[in-house]
């Protein structure tokens, strides 16, 4: 068969201990624009971008970081099957089509955008559920970028009513400064932080007439304009150009038109920037939310270059994120060229960064390969809430429903709407779990069961070749390597029981880890 | 940030990790310098005491104190139900529920703060300011006091027990991300499982049926089946991973999951903590206790008692009566108790006046107000009330203690400057604990 033609050729070309499953054998070549540039980027730097990664990694990476979910074992197989030469560029199509894709970009922007119940932000939860509905009907149409951040900043009414007007509900605070750095992290992805207080002062100026009101009904909150004119109609945009706020105009319209412009470079690097972190799992600007004369983009080039395309493509998100799917720059292996410098080289770029899953990916695939399902309620702050069984963890509305998994494995905190409150770092108590809880050690012993009773009836002590591909295929989207199977077989025909490699997989760096 | 940095604060991490207990060792000696100097600055605090460790008994819901520790007899009624008849304790004049025969027993083992407020009804905030001591709102999630207890007492202090510093027993209070600003590391390590069944299978720690030879050979195993891991052995990630795994399986090798086999203890005293979920979670505190375990919370549910109030109370209330007062004998009966605080709360009282109407059928509801805790141990005198509420307990009489006083005089007790800067990673310039009100920390009982 061709998969064992695949294996051995694999094993005898590296000639290695281990079998590389990771890589397609192809060099680097430019397919779009983003190649051309991020080459002669390196070049400058005497870098070399790493090789094209195999099949088997491309499936697993495009899926986790276009829908957040794992390949079945189905979909995996026909995919590592397909011979057609165009498969990568049908899956990418795919992907972008499958309802997950909103329900995992919608997490992304919740967290950017604080879509919490609690403290500190208090959106409560029938809030937070109504800004969340909001926030995922937007990328489920597709809404273009330039109408979504319009959508946001004039947002206005109920915060049960209209979802949007959440954002302003959502800072840290309700003075204006407040309100200002949060449009401007955002949307420019710029800290005001460091700015001079009148600098600070000038962008508060937009958002000093936002006023709110409670209704009769609990938790209930308008969002409106206070009519009542500026002090003085001259105004400073943060590039420091000026501008005008007639007496009977909203000065967010006035700052709207400012920002919301083909022209506003800032405006439109962010958001390019924004997404090609939430592809690759670091910024060209790194982190996105400090664009900074200090923390000048890794490749300047390739990001102007998506920031125009987004602009010519009418702000279209699904146009940039396929773009850049389709590069050879995401399809990269994770291992650089060079040996030895591999952090250096994913920063640059010249390979594809490795990191750990995120918190909800993470218990999404536990859930899928096991066949289990992760309960979720609030009892507080009322009114209480109950997700039916099977629900998504990708797509939980609200950071305030109780997740102690969700907690250990660092889900974002949506205090600040910053990158770093989500925290992807490494701890002794996830590898606890993962090694040592009852639930993996419960779930792994069903799996083998199940396999059993599903007509594998193998000798004793023997896992047939069939079973060892799904359990491969289930839990790391590939199949095994040759080295892997006579491990296997070795391990069982000494007595360890076949639920330790299944213990072994989940345990796994790599399937810990997006690669 | 330059890739420089980058790599430096990596390697920087790892160092930390692999060379933890010489950081902390470090981090404790500034900690001392920084704390001896805070205090010859403000004299003006009360004296320090020697504390080492808390057990925190936290009535999630809000139990009622008319019920508890605030009896009043003479309310009628639609206060007290049939509840009128409260029990004179072992300390003269001083009364409690007749629900709480076996802690009336032994009331001079701790004392009754009966004028708590901070004047919120809604859970949320409530359980904030009760855990954190402070006001919601301003931008900041503040630490709760498990936290920064972990954190001075335990991590700043050396403390590099295979036991995290801050445990849960058994579900996580899971609030306001418990660690706040402090971040992911200071958050409670949550048991699972149930202390009341054998073996008590901690998450993490203690797998029902596995044994060490199948432990060691699963390792093996990974190892050789690690593919990725292994070709990728010079990514930064990848070896953070690794060496995360390491130090968890060492973890798990030695004596930290005795301790929590509640099996080891003699069927006595299983027996008079109760056979129950609250009883062996009090034993179980005691076993961490002298291990030296700094923080213990037991999330102890079910007191949001709107409807069928009593009912509830009659079933439920004598189980912690029991597992609470022998905690508080055995832990004195050992000589722990000089140096383990015991503190007993929820996020606030119940409304005094009974909802007899449906749907309550005799219910309570929030009651910010006014509402009562108990502090024990570690210093604290015993057989004391603070306060004093009006004869409905609606209302306070005498003496009312804010929260950030009450957790601030816990603070002071363990050695914990509350008027001492609390050191974090984010460079927020704050205290350990709001400044004292007014009325002041609980002196009375120190």
């Amino acid at each position: 068969m061709n998969r064992f033609c695949f294996f051995s050729a694999v094993f005898f070309l590296c000639g290695s201990a281990y079998a590389n499953p990771f890589e397609s054998g192809a060099p680097f070549k430019a397919v779009n624009k983003i190649d051309v540039l991020l080459q002669s980027s390196l070049s400058k730097q005497g870098v070399q971008p790493a090789p094209l990664c195999s099949d088997a990694v491309f499936l697993r990476r495009a899926y986790l970081a276009v829908i957040g979910t794992l390949p079945t074992t189905e979909e995996a197989e026909k995919f590592l099957n397909d011979k057609s030469v165009t498969k990568r560029a049908i899956l990418i199509d795919r992907l972008l089509e499958r309802s997950e894709y909103a329900g995992y970009w919608a997490l992304k922007w919740a967290d950017l955008l604080r879509c919490k119940a609690e403290f500190p932000i208090n959106l409560w939860p029938n809030g937070a559920a109504v800004y969340y509905r909001w926030i995922h009907d937007s990328i489920r149409e597709n809404k273009p970028y330039d109408r979504f951040a319009r959508e946001l900043l004039l947002s206005k009414g109920s915060n049960f009513r209209n979802g949007e007007s959440n954002f302003y509900r959502a800072a840290a605070n309700r003075d204006a400064e407040s309100l200002a750095e949060a449009a401007v992290l955002t949307f420019l992805g710029v800290q005001t932080g460091p700015w001079s207080s009148e600098k600070q002062k000038q962008a508060a100026v937009f958002f000093s007439r936002v006023g709110y009101k409670g209704t009769a009904q609990w938790k209930e909150e308008i969002v409106f304009r206070i009519r009542k004119p500026l002090e003085s109609a001259d105004v400073v945009f943060p590039d420091g150009t000026h501008g005008q706020v007639k007496a009977e105009q909203d000065p967010r319209q006035v700052f709207a038109d400012w920002l919301v412009s083909p022209k506003n470079k800032q405006f439109n690097e962010n958001i390019a920037n924004r997404i090609w972190y939430w592809l690759f799992g670091s910024g060209l600007v790194d982190p996105p939310d400090n664009f900074s004369d200090e923390n000048p983009p890794v490749h300047p080039a390739v990001l102007s270059y998506l920031a125009e395309e987004l602009v010519r493509e009418k702000y279209d998100m699904k146009h940039l994120v396929r773009l850049i799917l389709h590069s050879a720059a995401f399809q990269q292996s994770s291992f650089p060229v060079k040996r030895g410098s591999s952090q250096q080289r994913q920063e640059l770029f010249a390979s594809y960064p490795v990191r750990r899953l995120d918190a909800e990916v993470l218990q999404d695939a536990l859930s899928q390969i096991f066949g289990v399902s992760a309960k979720y309620t609030s009892e507080v702050p009322e009114p209480f809430a109950s997700l039916p069984n099977h629900y998504r963890t990708i797509m939980i509305p609200d950071t305030s429903l109780t997740s102690s998994f969700l907690e250990t494995f660092g889900r974002a905190t949506r205090d600040a709407g910053l990158v770093s409150d989500r925290n992807n770092g490494i701890t002794e108590s996830q590898m606890l779990f993962l090694m040592n809880s009852a639930e993996i050690n419960q779930w792994a012993a069903d799996f083998i069961a199940r396999g059993r009773n599903r007509g594998n009836k193998g000798g004793k002590q023997n896992v047939p070749r069939e079973t060892a591909d799904k359990m491969w295929l289930q839990i790391l989207s590939r199949y095994p390597a040759i080295e892997e199977l006579k491990t296997a077989a070795e391990a069982l025909r000494s007595g360890t029981p076949a639920a330790d490699i299944v213990w072994a997989l989940i345990n796994s760096t790599e399937f810990l880890c997006q690669h | 940030m330059s890739t420089l940095n980058k790599l430096e604060n990596r390697r920087q991490f790892l160092k930390h990790t692999v060379t933890g207990s010489l950081a902390c060792a470090a981090a404790s000696c500034n900690t001392l310098l920084g704390d001896s100097a805070s205090n010859a600055a403000g004299n003006t605090a009360a004296k320090l005491g020697k504390a080492k460790s808390v057990i925190q008994i936290w009535m999630w819901g809000g139990p009622s104190h008319l019920d508890t520790f605030d009896p009043k007899p003479g309310a009628g009624k639609d206060y007290c139900g049939t509840w009128d008849k409260p029990l004179t304790t072992n300390v003269p004049h001083l009364e409690i529920s007749q629900s709480l025969p076996n802690l009336a027993k032994c009331a001079d083992l701790y004392s009754i703060v009966r004028t708590l407020t901070h004047r919120s009804n809604h859970h949320e905030t409530a359980a904030y300011q009760m855990q954190t001591g402070r006001a919601p709102g301003g931008g900041l999630v503040y630490p709760c006091v498990g936290a920064v207890i972990s954190k001075i007492k335990g991590y700043d202090a050396g403390y590099n027990d295979k036991i995290p510093p801050y445990i849960v027993l058994t579900t996580s209070q899971g609030r306001f991300s418990e660690s706040g600003f402090l971040g992911q590391k200071y958050k409670p390590f949550v048991t699972g499982g149930d202390p009341s069944k054998i073996p008590f299978i901690v998450s993490g720690y203690v797998v029902p049926g596995m044994t060490d030879q199948r432990q060691n050979r699963r390792q093996e195993l990974l190892q050789k089946l690690n593919t990725f891991g292994n070709a990728a052995g010079d990514d930064q990630l990848v070896d953070e991973i690794g060496i995360a795994r390491e130090n968890a399986v060492q973890l798990l090798q030695g004596d930290a999951v005795k301790t929590f086999d509640l099996a080891s203890e003699p069927d006595k005293i299983r027996e008079a903590y109760g056979k129950n979920w609250f009883g062996q979670a009090c034993l179980m505190t005691r076993r961490l206790v002298q291990r030296g375990v700094p923080y213990i919370t037991i999330n102890y549910k079910g007191w949001d008692t709107h409807r069928r109030h009593f009912e509830t109370l009659n079933r439920r209330q004598p189980e912690w009566d029991t597992g609470l007062s022998m905690l508080l004998k055995e832990l004195a009966d050992l000589g722990l108790l000089d140096t383990t605080i015991v503190w007993w709360g929820g996020e606030f009282g119940r409304t005094p006046k009974i909802g007899w109407e449906s749907p309550w059928f005799g219910g309570r509801g929030h009651f910010g107000n006014c509402f009562s805790a108990v502090l024990a141990g570690g210093g604290f005198k015993g057989g004391k009330a603070v306060g004093e509420t009006d004869p409905t307990g609606s209302n306070i009489q005498k003496r009312p203690v804010e929260v950030s006083d009450f957790l601030g005089s816990i603070y002071a007790q363990l050695g914990i400057n509350p008027d001492g800067k609390l050191q974090n990673e984010k460079g927020i310039d704050t205290t350990n604990m709001s400044a004292a009100s007014k009325a002041g920390r609980l002196a009375e009982l120190i």
